[in-house]
């Protein structure tokens, strides 16, 4: 015991104070038993690193501020200081889970500035990447969700398919993660026919690998419990919101880039747009396995119609040359080193292009002002969008059901922080 | 088994630390071999092969991880209360481990014969609720609180379905002793009580079907009250990180490991030898045969440890197949369907014996 222990620190009067404060309590008082919880930015089931502020009463979330920019890296700073081409890797970082979606989605908005149009060769493939891409990331999608609503078995085959896609952008690309395989007027290297071949075998077995992972799920009542009529999103509200993708179509919208704005040669392709109109985490469930089988219809077509060709535009101005004329011609060389050192120089003015990833709706907002930097980049990111709508969702769930909300809106962080 | 050791010993002390030392032995060995089991399981459904490396397909993994787990630092956060913090641990070990005490593992093996062993199980067992909830308010951590309140409103409730259906149990078994009524279902199968018990009868066949009702009341409420999947929302790894034990690391976290997995082969025990005959063979004793009376117990011993890890087995097989359900939904399955089954169960079957 320490002298400054023993010293007085309330005197009567404090304590009468003190007591009257005490009855002053009422019911209202006595019912409040709520706790502020954060969720994340360190938990296993908020998708990275996005944080949630819960406010709960027992285990029904009465309030809930989503706080984002954790992985905030500033890309869109970034871009200003590098050219063109140098910023194909960092859309890679952006939705990292459909790689090839986002360079596609970039390199398009490029070319829109610059006004070329890569050979149809490269746009097929292009278009094929991109579907690939899109069932690698509902692969994603898919397992983790299933995962946090408690089937984790689910993530495992998931991944497994996803991973053979990751072989043939190995084969494609050089990489299996961080693809950077689209180049400006073209894609960085053509498609041969092992590779289309190994696209076609993966199509052929993805379907009943796919029907026994529903297998799995769905006929399991525990899972259609949790996730029926929860975190019901409707049509107005989404709308509003800026909610695109999915998410978007599992509310009853049927938009998608792919049909309303075509780019790329989706108007030559055949596919429906799966729409649900509940609107509940079910809904989003459903619709991503939905769109994963549009998505292999579509890449049978793709791989049917693909064009024989070059697979980067003749526009030596704007488009790298291949690497082996450099070394042996001069105008290639000069070429080479100007645009890798000088930039491509587009017109000046600005340029707004969207694609439909898997997420929704990325769009490249791009001000040039002629020289070989991007003057101001700016990046619609479909995640960043979504995730507004979770504070609405989250109000009135319970704990268990955020986790199957933040699954079911699938966010990536990557994206949605830039 | 404590009084042949005493007339062989003659020493009270060393016969009842050798008898403590028994269940203890094979709950590690079963904990060294079921997280194996867990592993391997988890990884074949899921297309992976688990671990290979160390061993023969990585059957010495437990105890890398055990010998891992005992040289990590042993961390306490500072806002903890670090006695509750450390008690914790200890109670829900000691009462899941305490809980073997009671159970037959042969005629031979079994660490006290008390008469209300099965009263004796579910009393002890509730143990490990004190200690859970110990360590969920010890942590000092909103998920510990959050996981520790869901695992005692779980348990709770579940306790009273289990605590119906060993009620109709022993209603119709007439003996609160597990030796006794794993010895009453004696010789082939269809003596076991999951088929009507040993007398036969037109009673017997009446009995099957809400035998069969009980059996699986039982199961799924055990299944429950070990917080194993789809009732692991107390550890809800997506939910609440790891649930109580979120703040445990090293040997602590381990015990919690343990005694999970000693509760898991507890439970299954009790239902084994409510149903399916403790330590009875199915078919007759091949000791019996051959006129070797010491093969019987070891026998009975296989029977046992084979009903029972089958039954563990088929927890794991549930956990990596079913997904979880939500506290609400758990709560209703509990009140609403599994109680009054069990209750009109018990009615049923308590008419039916009395007739």
């Amino acid at each position: 015991m320490t002298m400054t222990s023993n010293k007085k620190v309330y005197t009567d009067e404090k304590i009468l104070k003190k007591l009257m404060e005490d009855s002053n309590i009422t019911i209202e008082d006595a019912l409040e038993n709520e706790m502020v919880i954060n969720m994340g930015p360190q938990h296993p089931a908020t998708h990275g690193v996005l944080r949630l502020l819960l406010r709960i009463d027992g285990e029904t979330v009465v309030n809930c501020v989503p706080e984002l920019g954790y992985l905030h890296r500033g890309y869109e700073k970034m871009a200003e200081e590098m050219s063109y081409i140098e910023f194909i890797p960092h859309t890679d970082r952006l939705d990292y889970t459909a790689t090839m979606c986002n360079n596609v989605a970039y390199v398009l908005a490029v070319e829109k500035l610059l006004g070329i149009e890569a050979p149809k060769r490269a746009q097929y493939i292009r278009m094929m990447v991109a579907e690939l891409s899109r069932i690698a990331a509902h692969m994603v999608a898919i397992g983790t969700y299933a995962m946090d609503v408690g089937a984790v078995t689910m993530v495992m085959w998931t991944f497994r398919e996803r991973e053979k896609i990751q072989n043939i952008f190995d084969r494609l690309a050089g990489a299996r993660f961080t693809t950077s395989y689209t180049r400006i007027g073209g894609v960085a290297s053509d498609a041969d026919d092992e590779t289309l071949k190994m696209v076609r075998e993966f199509l052929d077995q993805f379907h009943p690998a796919f029907e026994e992972m529903d297998k799995l799920l769905l006929p399991n009542k525990i899972f259609i419990n949790r996730l029926e009529g929860i975190g019901v999103l409707n049509k107005d509200d989404a709308i509003e919101l800026g909610v695109t993708g999915p998410n978007l179509r599992a509310s009853g919208v049927a938009y998608d880039v792919r049909r309303a704005k075509p780019y790329l040669f989706y108007d030559e392709i055949d596919f429906n747009i799966p729409v649900y109109t509940e609107g509940d985490c079910l809904a989003r469930y459903f619709l991503r396995g939905d769109e994963v089988r549009e998505s292999v219809k579509i890449l049978y077509q793709i791989l049917d119609k693909m064009p024989a060709g070059e697979v980067r535009a003749n526009d030596p101005k704007h488009v790298l040359p291949h690497k082996t004329e450099i070394y042996t011609k001069m105008e290639e060389l000069i070429h080479d080193f100007m645009i890798i050192n000088y930039g491509i120089n587009p017109p000046e003015g600005d340029v707004f292009f969207s694609a439909e990833n898997p997420k929704g709706e990325l769009g490249f907002y791009i001000v040039s002002n002629g020289k070989g930097k991007p003057w101001k980049l700016k990046i619609r990111s479909p995640s960043f969008c979504n995730l507004q709508a979770i504070a609405q969702l989250c109000k009135g769930a319970m704990i268990s059901d955020v986790i199957a909300i933040i699954g079911s809106l699938d966010p990536v962080m990557g994206e949605a922080d830039k | 088994m404590y009084q042949a050791l005493y007339n062989l010993t003659s020493n009270t002390i060393i016969s009842t630390l050798i008898v403590a030392l028994v269940p203890l032995t094979l709950i590690l060995l079963y904990a060294l071999f079921a997280i194996w089991l867990e592993r391997k399981v988890s990884a074949h459904m899921q297309d992976r092969l688990g671990p290979m490396r160390t061993g023969w397909h990585g059957w010495l993994q437990t105890i890398a991880d055990m010998i891992k787990m005992i040289q990590k630092e042993d961390t306490i956060a500072a806002d903890a209360d670090k006695k509750l913090f450390n008690i914790a641990p200890v109670l829900v070990f000691a009462g899941s481990f305490a809980a073997f005490a009671a159970i037959p593992f042969s005629s031979a093996i079994i660490g006290s014969e008390i008469e209300v062993g099965l009263f004796y199980i579910i009393a002890i067992s509730s143990l490990v609720v004190a200690g859970i909830l110990m360590a969920g308010w010890s942590s000092n951590n909103k998920y510990s609180l959050l996981g520790a309140m869901r695992s005692a409103a779980q348990i709770v409730s579940y306790e009273i379905p289990t605590a119906l259906v060993v009620l109709t149990m022993v209603m119709y078994t007439g003996t609160l002793s597990l030796d006794k009524i794993s010895q009453q279902q004696t010789a082939y199968f269809w003596n076991w009580n999951l088929f009507g018990g040993p007398e036969f009868g037109l009673a017997k066949f009446i009995l099957i079907p809400f035998m069969l009702v009980a059996f699986i009341i039982m199961f799924i409420s055990t299944l429950a009250e070990v917080n194993r999947t789809p009732f692991d929302i107390p550890e809800a790894e997506s939910e609440l990180v790891a649930g109580y034990f979120t703040e445990y690391s090293g040997m602590k976290w381990g015990m919690f490991m343990l005694s999970e997995y000693a509760n898991m082969f507890a439970v299954s025990s009790i239902v084994s030898i409510l149903f399916l005959g403790g330590y009875q063979s199915p078919f007759g004793y091949l000791g019996n045969t051959l006129g070797i009376e010491w093969l019987v117990p070891i026998e009975q011993l296989f029977w046992f440890v084979s009903k029972t890890l089958f039954f563990v087995f088929v927890q794991m097989w549930l956990r990596w197949t079913l997904p979880r359900l939500r506290v609400d939904q758990l709560m209703t399955v509990c009140w609403k369907y599994l109680i009054p089954y069990a209750v009109a169960n018990l009615i049923i079957v308590g008419i039916v014996t009395l007739l």
